[in-house]
């Protein structure tokens, strides 16, 4: 009997699973006209910030299905360039500085710049100009600004008001930091005031450019590295842990990354990208301890920031309904629901507030303030060659086994090497 | 081997095998299409992949995979490439610091584990663990230990008023340190090949040395040795096959923003950056051509050299 009703209950089940599956499949079928279209991104963080946008274009356009394709950052690209190659590549998809140049010259991005200059609703002047700059290729522009993102001073609370020294704020010139990272530093106790980071964009970058040196000229044909104030701004960060000991070494920092230290309260201050925060808000130590500031000046003001942009492939099959999406990813409405949802800083400008208050107990306005001075990240066509070279001779020269000024000219002449072959 | 031997003149094997075949032409078609799935798969998924590499390596790398015919230009260039000699010097020398290593271990633990001990199944389970381990879960859990200031190992040290070594991080042993990590995870596998090598060895050997008076050393090295030497080359070819491709542990224990990699980076390493970061699938052909010539010189030496020592009865 009861193995009777069991059976019974099962079939039940599955007739009824199967009513449901056919009906939503009628559902479906009976709007007519409904287009669907791919978005791919690579950031599992925004997902549900990017979902609430499409749920309101979706609101907006019962046309138009919108589906979200989440990968990681480094399976997006093989995956893209996969797609592209073989003509099959999402319709709407985020596009990187780094990569922008290989997509563009290919021809495999629509050049939607032309159809932003002539819609009425939309201006470029509404995002900042360097992330703009960064997707065009030639004159034409082939993505719309989805957000951006600045390198900020992070600092933590308790150990500055431990030792009665007042927070860092605009006024800080990387002397005043060395300062204050002397009397921080505990070598004993294993403490550091800084960490002279051995990354490009969150780390040397910054320094280099408010030394008022350079890594790529402006028509990007000469490397910067062996200018003197170049070398000068990677001797103080060299210095940094060498000299001053004010660092942690590069070893020690290849064992345990700044941010690990840093949330291991062993840190006093390092320079860290925005799109850390939510990291940063989500520990339980930093979520208490820490806070942002500028960074500090030199000879000038600087902070490297780079931005993300939404494309168009150039492949698809529903250009007008893509176009439509991504035309409202660039609308004030569609960045004030990214804001909110805390993961990146929107782009159009005067949307920011929101993501400010997503984290109240930091001051976020720090990565938006520097975007007035900010330096766009300096990459070229060939950037991935020439920076992996940069990378692994900064280790070399940050642990001391090459020497500044060698190292520096050595990074020049691979870069000046490869950008000659860009013409 | 089977105690009887046909002897037959050769022209009537001939005859019979020519009949044996028209015979069963039916059969030979079944096996052809029995096997035709791993056959398409092999093809499809190893040999065409192999001409194409070689292929690539004579073209120069465009987007999308557009490859442009250059000829020998990638195989002049690489000559001259001084991280490409680094890497495989590093990679010839994790061979040497890792094989011989893990091969006695686990002809040491093969050995005590075919012995009549207590718990034997609970120990070769243990020995077996790490080859079942997630290897990137392994490379995490060696970056903790070898961690300078924090990890347990020199914790340990310190309690003996050792300071230690960076170990992930010193130039010089940091290639040393993952050849530590090979050892260990591999000696499980080997180990369960010279067990089965082992347990086929018949009892009656060991019985009549024993009448003889052998002592322990003797019967290793004069019957367990010799008898167990067709697996044992076996296990190490196979060894120095995987050591001289390895790049899972150079990525995930050396990583990246360590100035230790110029000594650990290896030929599948190099790989790796020169197609997937630096984007020249072509160049990074070249690189893996050049091992595939390293590896079948390798093993062809291998191959020479057991004739001296490794006895088929």
């Amino acid at each position: 009997m009861k193995q009777k009703l069991i059976l019974f209950l099962v079939l039940a089940i599955a007739l009824n699973t199967m009513a449901f599956a056919g009906g939503q499949k009628e559902a479906k079928s009976t709007v007519k006209g409904t287009m669907a279209i791919s978005y791919a991104i690579w950031d599992r963080n925004q997902a549900p910030g990017m979902q609430a946008i499409i749920e309101r274009f979706e609101e907006l356009n019962p046309d138009i299905k919108v589906s979200l394709e989440v990968s990681t950052w480094s399976d997006y690209w093989t995956r893209l360039e996969a797609a592209a190659t073989g003509g099959a590549m999402p319709d709407v998809f985020w596009m990187h500085a780094n990569h922008i140049r290989k997509y563009a010259e290919n021809n495999m991005l629509l050049p939607i710049g032309v159809r932003v200059k002539a819609d009425p609703d939309l201006d470029y002047s509404n995002y900042p100009v360097g992330v703009t700059k960064v997707y065009e290729i030639g004159g034409v522009n082939y993505a719309i600004p989805k957000d951006f993102d600045t390198i900020g001073l992070c600092y933590n609370k308790r150990m500055f008001e431990a030792a009665g020294i007042s927070y860092p704020d605009s006024s800080w010139d990387w002397n005043k930091l060395l300062d204050v990272a002397k009397q921080l530093t505990n070598e004993s106790k294993g403490i550091y005031g800084f960490a002279a980071k051995a990354s490009n964009q969150s780390g040397y970058y910054n320094i280099i450019y408010e030394f008022g040196g350079y890594v790529l000229n402006e028509d990007k044909t000469k490397s910067g590295f062996d200018q003197p104030e170049t070398i000068e701004a990677i001797q103080f960060w060299h210095d940094l842990i060498h000299k001053h000991h004010v660092s942690p070494t590069i070893e020690q920092m290849a064992d345990t990354k700044a941010r690990n230290i840093f949330s291991s309260k062993k840190l006093a201050m390092y320079t860290m990208g925005s799109w850390r925060v939510t990291g940063l808000a989500n520990n339980e130590v930093t979520k208490e301890v820490a806070d942002i500031a500028v960074l500090p000046k030199m000879r000038t003001r600087a902070s490297i920031y780079n931005g993300l942009g939404n494309s168009i492939a150039a492949s698809t099959k529903h250009p007008e309904e893509a176009w439509r999406f991504v035309k409202f990813l660039g609308t004030k409405e569609a960045n004030i629901i990214q804001a909110e949802s805390g993961a990146a800083i929107p782009a159009f400008k005067g949307t920011q507030e929101p993501w400010f208050n997503f984290r109240p107990n930091f001051n976020l306005k720090a990565f938006v303030e520097m975007l007035d001075y900010g330096v766009p990240y300096p990459t070229s066509k060939t950037g991935p060659k020439w920076v992996k070279f940069e990378s692994e001779m900064m280790l070399q020269i940050l642990s001391g086994k090459v020497g500044v000024e060698e190292g520096c000219r050595q990074i020049a002449a691979e870069t000046n090497k490869w950008l000659a072959t860009e013409k | 081997m089977l105690g009887i031997e046909v002897r037959e003149r050769p022209s009537i094997l001939k005859d019979r095998k020519k009949k044996y075949f028209r015979k069963n032409k039916g059969n030979y078609a079944w096996a052809y299409f029995m096997i035709a799935p791993t056959l398409i798969g092999l093809f499809i998924l190893n040999i065409w992949p192999i001409i194409q590499t070689i292929y690539l390596s004579f073209c120069s790398s465009g987007d999308f995979g557009k490859f442009i015919w250059m000829g020998g230009g990638n195989y002049v260039k690489i000559l001259t490439d001084r991280t490409f000699w680094q890497a495989t010097v590093n990679t010839f020398l994790f061979v040497l610091l890792s094989v011989p290593g893990a091969i006695c271990l686990s002809l040491l633990t093969a050995g005590l584990l075919n012995s009549k001990i207590k718990g034997k199944a609970l120990y070769r389970t243990i020995y077996f663990l790490p080859v079942v381990a997630a290897p990137a879960a392994i490379a995490m859990v060696w970056r903790w230990l070898y961690n300078k200031e924090y990890g347990l190992i020199n914790h340990m040290l310190l309690f003996f008023g050792i300071q230690g070594p960076g170990w992930n991080t010193d130039p010089g042993i940091a290639l040393a340190s993952i050849a530590i990590v090979a050892i260990w995870s591999s000696v499980g596998y080997n180990m369960i090949i010279l067990l089965a090598g082992l347990q086929n060895i018949p009892k009656s050997y060991y019985e009549a040395a024993d009448i003889d008076g052998a002592n322990p050393f003797r019967k290793y090295f004069s019957i367990t040795l010799p008898l167990l030497s067709p697996t044992l080359f076996f296990v190490i070819v196979l060894s120095v096959m995987r050591a001289l491709k390895q790049f899972d542990l150079v990525y995930m224990i050396t990583g990246i923003q360590n100035p230790a990699i110029r000594q650990t980076r290896t030929l599948v390493y190099y790989f790796f950056e020169r197609g997937f970061e630096m984007d020249d699938k072509a160049y990074a052909s070249v690189i893996i051509v050049f091992l595939f010539l390293i590896i079948m010189l390798v093993t062809w030496f291998q191959f020479i050299i057991q004739k001296k020592w490794v006895y088929y009865n």
